[in-house]
Order: structure tokens, then C-alpha cells, then sequence
């Protein structure tokens, strides 16, 4: 009799709990609903913060051009290197600039810029933003008569949708020129050559789903980081609190649109 | 330092507050507040920690959304303002933060700057550049320009959160808590400058704070917040010549401690 009475009041708590989840689910799904909702309005109403939104898109695009450069370089190589012994074994190494190019252009570049621009630029706006509101500096906007949304979310969401893709292009070249100083070395093939075959390989639509992913990720990117700063408390745990999941949060939805992605594109192909 | 009260116009209500209540969940905070300030007065709002003296200003600077009551402030209610109306009555209120909420991306400089460039387009840089050494010399921090927020001690940060608030000309001041966590000296420093800005800009003022010397040294009148509403008003020792074990136990573990 105990023991039933005890493993009701178990299954009794574990429902407790499960609901709770679930409304503290539901009510952060409206959160992010309503900010999103904020993010389009603020975007189209007067006044344009221009010199903000161009001040973020040095801070995001041009500052992470040293990271970007050194990782799409080493991407190129190593991927083409480990490439290169399967295309061996078929006789098919004059295949390789082809194989790298459809690669790097189609999910490298624009997976791999997202990746490293959610752990430098994501995090990096969810600590700024984090640490702004529990310092009031917000407030202290808000107080200035200036729209802190507008200034501080609607700025670095329209710089990070903007400057992933210029990122990604700027990626997928660098790591195409990475691969062909590899392929330089083994099948001493000319720089006209490699990137004739390269352009050869790679279509419109190519290059036009991997723009398209890179404008959703940098977006994807902007808007976590800014949701997660903006909406921080608790002091300085907060603050760290707010770059994590920044990350996190941008990582996961990330791959999940890359999947969701792929299979539009497959099916865009097979029309 | 006496205070020359020539300014006060006692006729002129700058700010009227009736009836505010403000709720956290169930926790009530303001529980049907009155307040009246004065053109050109300092009014002291004292009170315990958590009694709701932050949330008032912040409910008067539109931060936060009262749950009842009305609020005038320059003869414009704030819960009927839209959001571009709210701007610009925001612009006529300076509100100094507890922790001075400098950017601390910014120099003091451009700290200075920044509101007013936003707000006066029409400001050659010769003309901004003068009304920021013009702040800076007013709340006797002129060397500190090309400073970051990081580099300045407590007692300077706050001077420069006023100072930030002043270059607008605002017509009511609020402070929260100015002399927190600041040296008794410093505090007295930054108690000379509230009276200072008071006697120069003309400001009518709402200072929040638990300090009674502050209270003592700014206060044209003393209100002291208790459960959520405003109990006994006057002058300093008005206010204190009482026998409410309330108010008594205040006074007496401010300057017994």
C-alpha cells in the first residue's frame, strides 16, 4: 500500500514536472516569437541606424577575416589531401579540383563560416548584449530617448545576415586556393588549369543555395545572440550564460537548416 | 554646504503621481502612491532596500509600466504617450543609474557625446565639442575625456553618468542611489554636485536613496517610502521627529552604524 502510495506520488511529480517543462517551453517559444515579430517591425521603421549597422559589419565581417582566412586555408588543404588516396584507387585524381570545388562550395564554406562565426560573432553579441543589460546600460539607452532594439539588435542581425554570406564566398575561395596549393605539389597542375575545372564543376544553383544558407545562418547567428543577450539576468553568471547558449543554440539550429536545406536543394535538382 | 532655495516655486508642480501601484507577481511593491514635485526642488525619497524606490523612477522614466495610477510629468500623462511622445518627454528627464550605466565601449567623451549628437543634428563639432568640456568642467572631471569608463574610480563614474544626463538639459533629474558603495567623502562630493546641478541647470530632482546624509544634505523634503507607500514628509528633521519605530529604527542605525 506505501509502495503504491509512493510510486503515485513519483508518477504524480514526474507530470509535475513534465508540464512544468513544457510551459516554460511554451513560454520561451512566445519570447522568441514576439522578438522575431519586434525584429521585422523595428526593421522597416524610421530611424535607420546606417553608421551602426556599418560599424557591425566591420566588427563581424572584417575582424574575422584573419580566423576565416587561416581555417578556409587549412580546410582546403587537408581536405583535398584526404581526398586524394580514394580518387587514387579509381585512376581518378584529375577529378580532385572538381570534387573540392562541388565540396567546398556547396557545404564547406558555408557550414564551416557559420560554425566559426557562431563561436566568434555569436558569442561575442550575447556577452556584449548580456553584459549591457545587467550593467543598465540598455536602460540608459532607453532613457536617452534611443530605441536600444533598433540600435543594438536590429544593427548586428542585419550585419551578421550580410556578412556570413560575403564570409562564406570569401571562405570557399581561400579554401579553393588552399586545395590548389596541395594539388600544386603532387600533380603539378597549373593555377589556370585547377581553376577552370573548378568553375567548371560548380553551378548557378551552387553557388546560389550556398548564399542563400549563409544569408539563413548569419541571421540564424545575429538573432540567437542577440535573444539571448538581450533577455540575460542574474549579474555575471548571466552575462556567461548568455554567450553559452548563444552558441549552443546558433550551433544546433545551424545543422538543423543545413539538413532542412539539403533537402530543397535535392529536390530543386531532381525538377 | 547651505542650500539657496530662492529657486523653488512652490506654485508649479513639475511631476504629479496618484495613486501607483506596481506588482512583481505577488509580490506588491508600490501599493497606491501620491507625490507631487516642485519646480526646482530636491525631493528625497528614502526608504529599505526592496521597498520600491528604483522601481518609482524607473515607473516615472517609462522603464517599467505601472499597474495603476497616474503620472504626470511636465503636464503630460505617461501612460497615455506614444512611444515618439515618450522619446521626447524622455529627453527633458535625466536619470542617473545606481551603477552610472556608462558605455563602456565608449570613452568618457564619447559617453558625453553620444546623446547629444543623436538628438541635436544641427551641433557643429566645435559646438559639441564645447558643451562636453562644458559638462565635464561642471562636474569637475575635465581630464578625464579621453578615459574609458574602466579607468575611472566610483566617485568619477558617477559624476560622469550625471554629467551624461546633464548635457541634455534636462528639466527633472532623477537619481538612483548616488552615493551607493562610494566613501563618505566622495559621497559628499557627489551630494555638493546634485546641490550644484539643483542651483546651475535649475532641475527639480528625485533622489532616491538610503543614505541620510545624502538625504540631509540634498532633501528640500524628505518622503519616506514604508510598505509600499508614502508615510511621513516634510524636512529631514520633520521627517525624523517621530516616534514610528519604523522610521526611528532607520535614523538610528544610519547614524549609529
Amino acid at each position: 500500500m506505501i509502495l503504491n502510495d509512493k510510486n503515485a506520488g513519483r508518477a504524480g511529480s514526474r507530470k509535475h514536472v513534465i508540464s512544468g517543462r513544457l510551459d516554460r517551453m511554451f513560454i520561451e517559444l512566445s519570447r522568441v516569437f514576439h522578438f522575431l515579430v519586434r525584429f521585422f517591425r523595428e526593421l522597416f521603421m524610421p530611424p535607420y541606424e546606417f553608421k551602426e549597422i556599418l560599424n557591425q559589419c566591420f566588427e563581424i565581417g572584417v575582424r574575422s577575416l584573419p580566423l576565416i582566412s587561416l581555417t578556409g586555408f587549412i580546410m582546403g588543404i587537408v581536405f583535398t589531401n584526404q581526398s586524394r588516396p580514394s580518387l587514387a584507387e579509381l585512376g581518378a585524381t584529375a577529378l580532385l579540383p572538381a570534387l573540392i570545388a562541388v565540396a567546398i562550395v556547396r557545404a564547406l564554406a558555408p557550414l564551416v563560416t557559420a560554425l566559426i562565426a557562431t563561436g566568434r560573432v555569436g558569442s561575442n553579441i550575447g556577452a556584449e548584449l548580456g553584459s549591457m543589460k545587467v550593467t543598465e546600460q540598455i536602460d540608459a539607452l532607453e532613457v536617452s530617448a534611443i530605441n536600444p532594439f533598433k540600435y543594438l539588435v536590429v544593427t548586428r542581425v542585419l550585419a551578421t545576415t550580410f556578412m556570413i554570406p560575403a564570409l562564406t564566398m570569401y571562405t570557399a575561395f581561400v579554401a579553393l586556393l588552399g586545395g590548389y596549393v596541395n594539388i600544386n605539389q603532387n600533380e603539378q597542375t597549373s593555377f589556370v588549369n585547377y581553376f577552370q575545372q573548378v568553375f567548371e564543376a560548380i553551378t548557378f544553383l551552387d553557388i546560389f543555395s550556398s548564399v542563400t544558407k549563409s544569408f539563413i545562418f548569419g541571421f540564424t547567428i545575429g538573432i540567437v545572440g542577440c535573444y539571448k543577450g538581450y533577455n540575460s539576468s542574474k549579474g555575471t553568471e548571466g552575462v556567461g550564460r548568455a554567450a553559452n547558449t548563444s552558441v549552443v543554440t546558433s550551433m544546433f539550429l545551424i545543422f538543423i537548416e543545413e539538413l532542412l536545406a539539403l533537402q530543397v536543394i535535392n529536390a530543386l535538382r531532381s525538377l | 554646504m547651505n542650500k539657496a532655495k530662492s529657486f523653488i516655486d512652490y506654485s508649479k508642480t513639475v511631476l504629479s503621481i496618484r495613486g501607483l501601484r506596481k506588482s512583481f507577481d505577488d509580490f506588491h511593491v508600490l501599493r497606491g502612491v501620491d507625490l507631487d514635485l516642485f519646480q526646482g526642488e530636491n525631493l528625497v525619497v528614502l526608504g529599505r532596500s526592496g521597498t520600491g524606490k528604483s522601481v518609482l523612477i524607473k515607473i516615472i522614466a517609462g522603464l517599467l509600466k505601472a499597474d495603476e495610477g497616474t503620472i504626470n510629468v511636465l503636464s503630460r500623462e505617461v501612460s497615455r504617450l506614444t512611444p515618439r511622445e515618450l522619446d521626447e518627454l524622455r529627453l527633458k528627464i535625466g536619470f542617473s543609474f545606481q551603477n552610472s550605466a556608462l558605455y563602456d565601449s565608449m570613452t568618457v567623451r564619447e559617453n558625453l557625446e553620444f546623446p547629444l549628437t543623436r538628438h541635436i543634428k544641427s551641433l557643429s563639432r566645435a559646438q559639441v565639442n564645447q558643451e562636453v568640456d562644458s559638462v565635464l568642467e561642471a562636474v569637475g572631471l575635465a581630464q578625464t575625456a579621453s578615459q574609458m569608463p574602466s579607468q575611472l574610480s566610483g566617485g568619477q563614474r558617477k559624476r560622469i553618468g550625471i554629467a551624461r544626463t546633464l548635457i541634455l538639459k534636462p528639466k527633472i533629474m532623477l537619481y538612483d542611489e548616488p552615493t551607493a558603495g562610494l566613501d563618505p567623502i566622495t559621497c559628499i562630493g557627489i551630494n555638493n554636485l546634485i546641490n550644484e546641478v539643483q542651483e546651475k541647470y535649475h532641475t527639480s530632482s528625485i533622489i532616491i536613496t538610503h543614505d541620510l546624509t545624502c538625504a540631509k544634505m540634498t532633501g528640500d523634503r524628505v518622503v519616506m517610502l514604508l510598505e509600499g507607500q508614502f508615510g511621513r514628509q516634510g524636512t529631514f528633521e520633520e521627517v525624523f521627529d517621530t516616534q514610528d519605530e519604523r522610521v526611528k529604527s532607520f535614523y538610528d542605525y544610519n547614524f549609529t552604524n
